[in-house]
């Protein structure tokens, strides 16, 4: 019921939103949970497990109860906090966890057993049969207990993320906040003052306060301007802090458009890590409520919550309403209700020998509420007092245990939070996040003027900290009165009395895990599931200890409390995931020749973030194989052309160079004469090669080194290593170049020829023999050309700076075609060299040696090289280990397969007769077979022997001879050609 | 005889503007690397201000302006962008082919890069003159600050579309935040 002159609403407009498609209206300034009382709706919700009908608890984040899907379709979000979820224009809500209304709930009969469901019901009821569990219990127990429901579509709605920098984090805008925010900025710190809700203020808000000459909310507007017009402040209003990490580094989670009916190109949420030099936390208290029989019932609230929809939202949540509490906030309720026109039933505080000045409604002291009625909604509560009992006809009861200080952000580093005696209540602990200060009611100061001045302290501490000097610090008064309290948690009684609204755990569910021996908190948390909530247990968790410490017999402080983890509050995976989706995943790296490729209809495929060609159909819809016997012929017979530019290279340079190499790779590289190239191998640490390629030396004092394409940024890493830690006396500088160059390689009996056509001064075989390399002039451009082979065949690498890559890759495609040549890709690369027995990293995939792929000669007797006294251990130089082979199929089927294993003819194909296996095959139109490399134990003693392959997982079985590796050419007459 | 067509990293990219915030290509007439060799840095940095009438930048400084600039990207490493440059006594590489250099530039600018980059970006921390290895979303980069509201940016020149793409999309909600 809305109230008249009252609220922070602008009444001069409406706000049109539904509610399970029924048509409401509301105000700017609304929340979806204020607009609904508003509207007199009490039921909102349907509890977790038993479908009990729930309305709004509180009014802030910490919302139990009312959670609500907002929105359609794939932007749909589940479990929305009606108290977060501002009112706009055409807001749509449905309710969750209910069918098939709201109203009628068919699913509560689960409530009518409730008895049966006990804490550990799953645990003893569903333990047998074993297999029954995942395919028929825990199915129909998902279904029937939940929140709210994704759409199962993809959310294709825009989130961000980003970084902030400050000197101060102030996290919370009430009294204490705010002074801390004033101070340092005054003092010229460089603050970010972090709210969770949609305006500044916190309690003041909510609350009916002076402070100084000002009402509370004149005063917040003042201060508000005042920071708004420092350029080191930066207000963020709709951020929650949602954890704190090392090195003053917080999460938070700002709700940027959720409030909007059209966010345009904004994003709906931005997730943010803050980096703070110091930080302030003001993040106040929460009320905790207590637990009597019935107390969930709709109607029923958090008093802090019913003070704050009278004063901020102009709404009185009942017509009739009792208070409930154990402290005087609870009289308070009553008051301002009263002064707002609200008829008040009953006022009963469990306190004795308590009086009410100016209250004109019943006192009930030393009372309790034994009962409540009311299906959909609270009807009448039962009471005990110190004058008997009765019953009061009421449609809203406010209710108040106490507060928690908000020490959340205080325990995300493993601190543990302190039990204050005369609080009741956990506090900071000192020191428990370097860097931060927590302040007000979030360390158990309760009145305003203590939050004023313990916010305007650390204010002033923390500038000083960061060397600023703050002038004096003008206090304004506030409110001193002292919080008078009794603690009281629970009400004893018969009926099922709650604690953990959101997970419906229930006094007597702690009672029995304390009884069968879950005695310490964290068993308890989990054999209840108290606090496993979205809510995190915000308004219980402290509740459900005193019930515990009582059952068991110990205090407070021994029982201790469940760990407090981020995030704060729920934060949607799709803000901490912004950008990141699809191809957001990982960056895309383009070759110059990518639009020429792409325009053929090549499909690409990656390698390491790389995009590269498949295979170049000749015509569309060229099978890949076809495709790929095509290319491998046109390399064999004429001339191909491949972009090879994805391989790492790496600038070597300096006096040392030489020796530099020579400690990297197995082989010698100081004795290369300039205009040459070597093939190298390189060695972990461990003695298992680590990488392969190709080094040329371009003179004396500098060499190019290439490295496999996804092993190029290990490599890098590897020679800085080196070079940083390991020879940091050796004068070299090493500096990737992989950029820099377009390189093509042109492969094939021809490519000679072809290559004349392009370089401005022509090669022949004397000037140019298989392993040169040098400087070359392409159309008038200053290059590079190798002479080195992948394939084979008589081939080169040509390279120019990359802002050329792409004409020349179109002109050598053009020159290849006139040739009987053209493009090809890395199905008929990788067949190109399995014909010849060359490696990838599909050979050399970590777990090898240079022993196993038969090139332990090129480990330099004459050096020293990283790996090599590692590779010379008995284990690694077995003969008895799998070492390289070829393998050709010989029986009936001919096919071999990647990743089969290779037995003994006649053994079982069982993991005990394992021989080896297979790593790369493909089909070899040159030899018309299949061709395979693999690892067999003794394999190059075992050449022409036949071996069985088992594919245990496509199902395929071969017979296949042990070959040398080298299929085609052995010779290499044709590389030399 | 082919003529080979020179294309820029960004060709086809840019410039593009939203809000108070604009990216364009920057075309250095060329990037080199020196990397000095130790032994004789002394001799190899007088050599460079020689050369350049530049000094051997501090770590994560830059110095120079419009015409040439020499970035630091490392201890006793540098970019010289702007003019090609070979001196004894330190590895200098042509990177000229290697780097998208972009700038973003406008009131905004400072807020798009907070959506990618995780350094420090304020005044004081970051200001005309500074240099910093870091990240650009997923992609490592090197940044410079080269006016009050003006950033170069160095990517790799394969990744340019994704960091085009990226920082566009971080200029539209920026430009939509108002």
């Amino acid at each position: 019921m809305r109230l008249e002159g009252r609220g922070l609403i602008d009444r001069t407009r409406e706000v049109a939103f539904t509610f399970d498609g029924r048509r409401y209206s509301g105000h700017p300034g609304d929340t979806l949970a204020s607009a609904l009382l508003a509207n007199d709706v009490r039921l909102v919700a349907r509890s977790f497990k038993y479908h009990r009908p729930r309305g709004v608890f509180g009014a802030g984040s910490e919302e139990p109860n009312a959670l609500v899907t907002v929105g359609r379709g794939a932007a749909q979000t589940p479990n929305t906090r009606a108290t977060v979820q501002e009112l706009f224009e055409g807001l749509e809500v449905v309710s969750q966890n209910r069918w098939p209304t709201l109203e009628r709930d068919v699913m509560s009969v689960n409530d009518l057993a409730g008895p049966f469901l006990s804490a550990g019901f799953y645990y003893k009821t569903f333990m047998w049969p074993q297999a029954f569990w995942e395919k028929l219990y825990e199915p129909i127990i998902r279904r029937a207990a939940g929140l709210g429901a994704l759409s199962g579509e993809p959310d294709t709605a825009h989130y961000d993320k980003a970084f902030a920098h400050c000197d101060l984090l102030v996290v919370g805008s009430g009294p204490a906040g705010l002074m801390a925010a004033l101070v340092a900025a005054r003092a010229g710190a460089d603050v970010i003052l972090a709210e969770e809700d949609s305006r500044l203020g916190g309690r003041l808000l909510a609350e009916d306060e002076r402070i100084g000459a000002k009402s509370g909310v004149g005063w917040v507007e003042d201060v508000r301007g005042e920071l708004g017009n420092f350029p080191n402040v930066r207000i963020m209003t709709r951020t929650t802090v949602t954890g704190a990490y090392d090195q003053g580094t917080y999460g938070a989670l700002e709700r940027v458009a959720l409030h909007l009916a059209d966010p345009g190109d904004a994003p709906l949420e931005t997730f943010w890590r803050i980096v703070a030099k110091r930080c302030v936390l003001a993040a106040g208290a929460l009320e905790r409520p207590i637990a009597f029989a019935d107390n969930d019932r709709p109607g029923i609230m958090s008093a802090a919550a019913v003070r704050a929809y009278l004063h901020r939202w102009g709404v009185a949540p009942g017509k009739l309403v009792t208070v409930f509490g154990n402290n005087d906030d609870a009289h308070r309720t009553a008051r301002d209700l009263a002064a707002a026109g609200v008829k008040i039933a009953g006022l009963i505080d469990s306190r004795r020998d308590v009086s009410v000045a100016d209250g004109d409604f019943p006192v009930f002291s030393g009372g309790e509420v034994t009962g409540t009625a009311g299906r959909r909604g609270l009807r009448e509560i039962k009471i005990r007092h110190s004058g008997g009992e009765r019953s009061i006809w009421t449609d809203c009861l406010a209710v108040s245990g106490g507060w928690n200080p908000t020490v959340h952000l205080t325990c995300h580093m493993n601190g543990r939070p302190v039990w204050d005696d005369g609080l009741a209540a956990f506090i900071p602990a000192e020191g428990a996040v370097p860097g931060m200060t927590p302040v007000g009611a979030a360390r158990g100061v309760f009145s305003t003027a203590g939050c004023l001045e313990d916010g305007a302290r650390a204010g002033q501490a923390a500038a000083e900290a960061l060397g600023l000097a703050v002038s004096a610090v003008d206090i304004p008064g506030g409110d001193d009165t002292p919080f008078a309290f009794e603690p009281k948690w629970r009400v004893p009684g018969r009926r099922r009395a709650w604690l953990d609204f959101q997970n419906d755990v229930t006094v007597k569910d702690v009672e029995l895990a304390a009884k069968e021996n879950f005695r310490s908190v964290e068993h308890m948390k989990r054999y209840t599931t108290q606090g496993m909530a979205p809510d995190q247990g915000k308004n219980s968790n402290i509740g459900a200890l005193a019930v515990l410490a009582d059952a068991t017999g110990r205090a407070i402080p021994e029982t201790g409390t469940t760990t407090y983890r981020p995030p704060f509050v729920p934060v949607s995976l799709s803000a901490m995931g912004a950008g990141a989706r699809g191809k957001g995943f990982a960056p895309e790296r383009f070759t110059t020749s990518h639009s020429a490729t792409v325009a053929r209809g090549a499909p690409m495929i990656e390698a390491g973030l790389w995009y590269r060609p498949s295979y170049f159909p000749a015509i569309e819809g060229e099978f890949w194989r076809e495709a790929c016997d095509r290319e491998v012929a046109m390399v064999r017979n004429h001339v191909g052309i491949c972009d090879v530019s994805t391989l790492g290279k790496v600038d070597i340079q300096g006096p040392d160079a030489g020796a530099f190499l020579d400690f990297v790779y197995t082989n010698m590289f100081s004795t290369l004469k300039v205009g040459r190239v070597r093939y190298g191998l390189m060695l972990r640490e461990d003695g298992h090669v680590m990488d392969d390629g190709t080094t040329a030396r371009l003179g004396d004092a500098h060499f190019v080194m290439t490295t496999t394409t996804a092993a190029a940024g290990q490599v890098m890493q590897h020679l800085e290593f080196v070079h940083q830690c390991l020879r940091p006396d050796l004068r070299v500088r090493i500096m990737s170049v992989t950029e820099q160059w377009a390189q093509f390689a042109v492969a094939g009996p021809k490519a000679r020829d072809l290559l004349n056509d392009v370089l401005d001064t022509p090669i022949d075989g004397e000037s140019w023999p298989f392993m040169a390399c040098g400087a070359v002039t392409v159309a008038g451009v200053p290059g590079r050309l190798f002479r080195i082979s992948f394939s084979g065949e008589h081939a080169y690498e040509v390279a120019v700076p990359a802002r050329y890559g792409d004409t020349l890759f179109r002109h050598l495609l053009s020159l290849a075609e006139s040739m009987g040549g053209g493009p090809y890709g890395m199905e008929a690369l990788n067949v190109l060299r399995i014909e010849k027995g060359f490696i990838t990293h599909s050979e050399i995939h970590g777990r090898v040696t240079a022993f196993d792929i038969g090139m332990e000669r090129m480990i330099s007797a004459k050096k020293d090289c990283i790996g090599k006294s590692a590779a010379a251990r008995p284990g690694l130089v077995d003969p008895d280990r799998e070492r390289l082979v070829g393998l050709k199929p010989v029986g009936s089927v001919r096919q071999i397969t990647a990743g089969a294993h290779l037995f003994n003819k006649d053994d079982p194909a069982t993991r005990a007769h394992d021989q080896g296996y297979i790593t790369s095959v493909g089909w070899s139109p040159t030899l018309e077979s299949y061709l395979g490399l693999g690892f067999l134990r003794r394999g190059p003693e075992r050449v022409g022997e036949v071996v069985r392959m088992v594919d245990h997982l496509r199902d395929v079985e071969t017979l296949c001879e042990v070959c040398d590796p080298v299929f085609f050419d052995p010779e290499g007459g044709r590389v030399r050609g | 005889m082919v003529d080979l067509v020179a294309k820029s990293p960004c060709d086809g990219l840019l410039p593009v503007s939203h809000g108070a915030a604009m990216l364009d290509e920057v075309l250095p007439e060329a990037i080199t690397s020196v990397a000095l060799l130790g032994g004789s840095d002394a001799d190899a940095t007088k050599a460079l201000a020689d050369a350049l009438g530049l000094g051997f930048p501090a770590t994560n400084r830059f110095e120079g302006s419009d015409g040439v600039k020499i970035v630091s990207i490392g201890p006793g490493k540098a970019f010289v962008l702007g003019r090609p440059v070979a001196i004894d006594g330190a590895a200098c590489t042509d990177q000229s082919d290697a780097w998208a250099v972009m700038a973003l530039e406008g009131g905004d600018a400072r807020a798009v890069l907070a959506r990618l980059c995780p350094a420090d970006l304020r005044d004081g921390e970051f200001d005309v003159g500074h240099a910093a290895q870091t990240l650009l979303g997923h992609m490592t980069c090197t940044m410079i600050r080269t006016g009050a509201e003006r950033y170069e940016i160095l990517v790799f020149r394969s990744m340019a579309q994704t960091a085009v793409h990226e920082l566009e999309r971080a200029m539209r909600s920026v430009a939509a935040l108002g």
